[in-house]
């Protein structure tokens, strides 16, 4: 099976399914780029990150649309263009431009449905950029998935590798909800076994990425490859862990965590996001509801601090949890025996 | 391109109905809302009804519209179903939105009404989207925005024209300078003292026409309807007008002079003026306008009547309709 990077199966995606559907138009800021410059090179960037490589020479300016930097308009015209019965693919080039254009995503597109009364679909994907290691500082490099897991009505889509990216976005393109999907940037370079076809992996299913016995590890976009690493080294040590990649925070495979927690008694969480208020402290109030009585010991959660991310190299390592971190929360989960 | 002056007896009475329905609508609610029996926030258009008919009388069900907070006019304009709007705002399971969006949410995508919005600013993005589609499909059919002054000041409203500018999109801009923006003047808040000067430095042509007058908004949204099935871009229409109530219902308008509603109601009542216009030229008979009034009064007699007695959604309906599936 081919090895591809998680950048090129999100475009290899975008490729089959605007083949396949001529509904599925793109826009956002750069996904072309090119327009208006001097070097007469019309696709001169294909997206900051690449991901939407080879889309305009392919599919042209109708369906491939470079926009100014105008947030809100991007994401209101992909509302509009899903309520018109288009298929939009929105690209916000970094997570954290959220800020600037929430209004859309929570109070529009979000809340559609419910306030038409069921008449309208609003098809769109909203594809972000997001995440630590790349020395962004505090307003390139969060990872805001909680604080849109909360909001009613909208889709949340977190991969961790090329496999699940592929087969997850186009879910996301096919589905008839709003999407959010969040690619962390340093897990666009990460290879792993693509088919050449297009294929779907389902929302609201976790993956088991390791299954073991003694405690439960649920982790979150690039904490999966870094959870690996930990879980790898203990069970050399005889201490083995379910690692689960719930892969969409909404829908949440609760089930999936509950019956390992059933299982091992022990959870750790791990999540790149700052402790309060985000996917760890959802996971774990969810399993001290539905499963208190299987836990020997108090949940662990193994966060960012609560902190906006620093630039400094050195700080940015400090504040985004790294094997060691993770590897040293499971073993104080296995203290108590 | 369509105007005024070929519009038939049969179409300036059907225009003269879509804005008598609106002002019943409107006054009826008024006087409901005191009852007490009408929940939440109620924004009346009532004084505004040239702007959405003449607009709308140049569109089709296949033309989209995006409205605002002070919507109903642009619903009932664009062809909602009144009594359905009636029962949405009494909150009632045979709403048009079942009774889960209200006044300020009315929506029927089967009629190209894509939402009244209550978040100022919140509608232009979304009506550049629906203008991508039309593109995208030939320019066949235009995507319009109302607005009023108040979201004249909202960034994303620039956004919005400057993208339909870039884009070359069929997208309309309909901005009601009705003269307050919530509580506060537009002598005030609008730094331009004019709204179309703003959209002209976007790219786009820009019209002001006087908002009471059927036919000069008609006309204006005719040169605008052609220029985007033309493939030539968006347009601006900024329409002077006025309101004859509150922002809300229960505003008790501290912020107008005491007799500014009264007088206005003289010099800028659309449909005293539409009347005045048809009697001279002939255009139409006073008879059928006559019996468009009181066919116009039963419809909305009938759809309070309904509304009061239809059942409010059933508790099961808190949870439907948030995904398609979950």
């Amino acid at each position: 099976m081919p090895q591809l990077s998680m950048r090129d199966a999100l475009n290899q995606a975008l490729h089959q399914e605007m083949a396949r559907d001529e509904r599925v138009i793109v826009l956002g800021e750069d996904v072309s780029g090119g327009a208006g410059g001097t070097s007469g090179e019309r696709e001169a960037s294909g997206g900051i990150f690449g991901v939407t490589k080879g889309l305009l020479p392919k599919f042209g300016e109708g369906r491939v649309l470079d926009t100014p930097i105008s947030e809100s308009a991007i994401i209101g015209a992909a509302a509009g263009a899903a309520l018109a019965g288009l298929r939009p693919v929105a690209e916000l080039m970094f997570a954290d431009f959220v800020g600037v254009c929430f209004d859309q995503i929570y109070n529009q597109i979000a809340k559609f449905r419910y306030m038409f009364g069921g008449k309208s679909t609003c098809p769109v994907v909203i594809r972000m950029a997001m995440g630590a290691g790349m020395n962004m500082g505090p307003q390139h490099s969060q990872t805001i998935y909680s604080l849109l897991t909360a909001i009613p009505g909208l889709k949340i889509v977190i991969p961790s590798n090329a496999y699940d990216a592929k087969g997850l976005l186009i879910q996301a393109i096919r589905d008839d909800d709003p999407v959010i999907f969040f690619e962390h940037k340093a897990l666009y370079p990460r290879k792993g076994e693509v088919p050449e076809e297009a294929y779907t992996v389902p929302f609201g299913e976790a993956n088991m990425v390791r299954e073991g016995e003694h405690v439960t590890v649920v982790a979150i976009a690039r904490m999966v490859p870094f959870a690996e690493r930990a879980v790898d080294a203990l069970a050399k040590e005889g201490i083995t862990c379910d690692l689960i990649d719930p892969r969409t925070t909404s829908p949440l495979d609760e089930d999936t965590i509950i019956e390992s927690v059933e299982g091992t008694g022990r959870l750790v969480i791990i999540d790149e996001s700052p402790p309060r208020c985000g996917m760890a402290c959802d996971i774990a109030a969810t399993v001290a509801q539905k499963a208190f009585r299987s836990l020997k010991r108090p949940i662990i959660q193994v966060t960012a601090p609560h902190t906006p991310i620093p630039f400094a190299p050195s700080l940015e390592r400090l504040y985004v949890p790294g094997p060691p971190r993770i590897e040293a929360a499971i073993r104080e989960a296995m203290k108590d025996e | 391109m369509s105007d005024s002056t070929t519009l038939t007896g049969a179409r300036l009475v059907h225009a003269y109905r879509q804005m008598k329905l609106i002002r019943e609508f409107e006054e009826r609610l008024h006087v409901e809302i005191a009852t007490g029996d009408i929940p939440g926030f109620t924004h009346l258009y009532a004084g505004q009804e040239a702007v959405a008919v003449g607009v709308c009388e140049q569109l089709s069900d296949a033309d989209y519209i995006v409205s605002t907070h002070r919507g109903h006019g642009h619903c009932i304009a664009k062809g909602c179903d009144v009594p359905g709007m009636m029962k949405e705002i009494y909150g009632r399971q045979d709403g048009l939105c079942h009774g889960k969006g209200g006044s300020m949410h009315i929506a029927d995508m089967t009629k190209g009404m894509l939402g009244a919005n209550a978040i100022v600013g919140g509608g232009p993005p979304i009506a550049v989207g629906a203008a991508i589609a039309c593109k995208l499909r030939g320019n066949h059919h235009v995507s319009v925005a109302f607005g009023g002054d108040g979201s004249a000041n909202q960034g994303t409203v620039f956004e919005a024209m400057n993208m339909a500018v870039v884009l070359k999109v069929p997208a309309i801009f309909i901005l009601e300078n009705n003269g307050y923006s919530e509580h506060t003047g537009a002598s005030y808040a609008v730094g331009s003292k004019d709204l179309a000067s703003r959209s002209r430095a976007f790219g786009m042509p820009a019209e002001c026409v006087d908002g009471a007058d059927f036919h000069a908004v008609f006309d204006a949204m005719g040169r605008a309807v052609a220029r985007a099935k033309n493939g030539e871009g968006p347009s601006t229409i900024e329409t002077t007008i006025t309101r004859f109530y509150g922002h809300f219902e229960g505003d008790p308008q501290n912020y107008r002079a005491k007799d500014e509603v009264s007088k206005l109601r003289v010099t800028m009542d659309c449909l005293k003026r539409f009347r005045a216009r048809v009697e001279a030229d002939r255009s139409v008979a006073m008879a059928d306008l006559d019996r468009i009034d009181a066919e116009v009064s039963a419809l909305i007699e009938r759809a309070v009547v309904d509304a009061k007695a239809s059942p409010p959604p059933a508790p099961a309906d808190l949870y439907s309709d948030v995904y398609i599936n979950y």
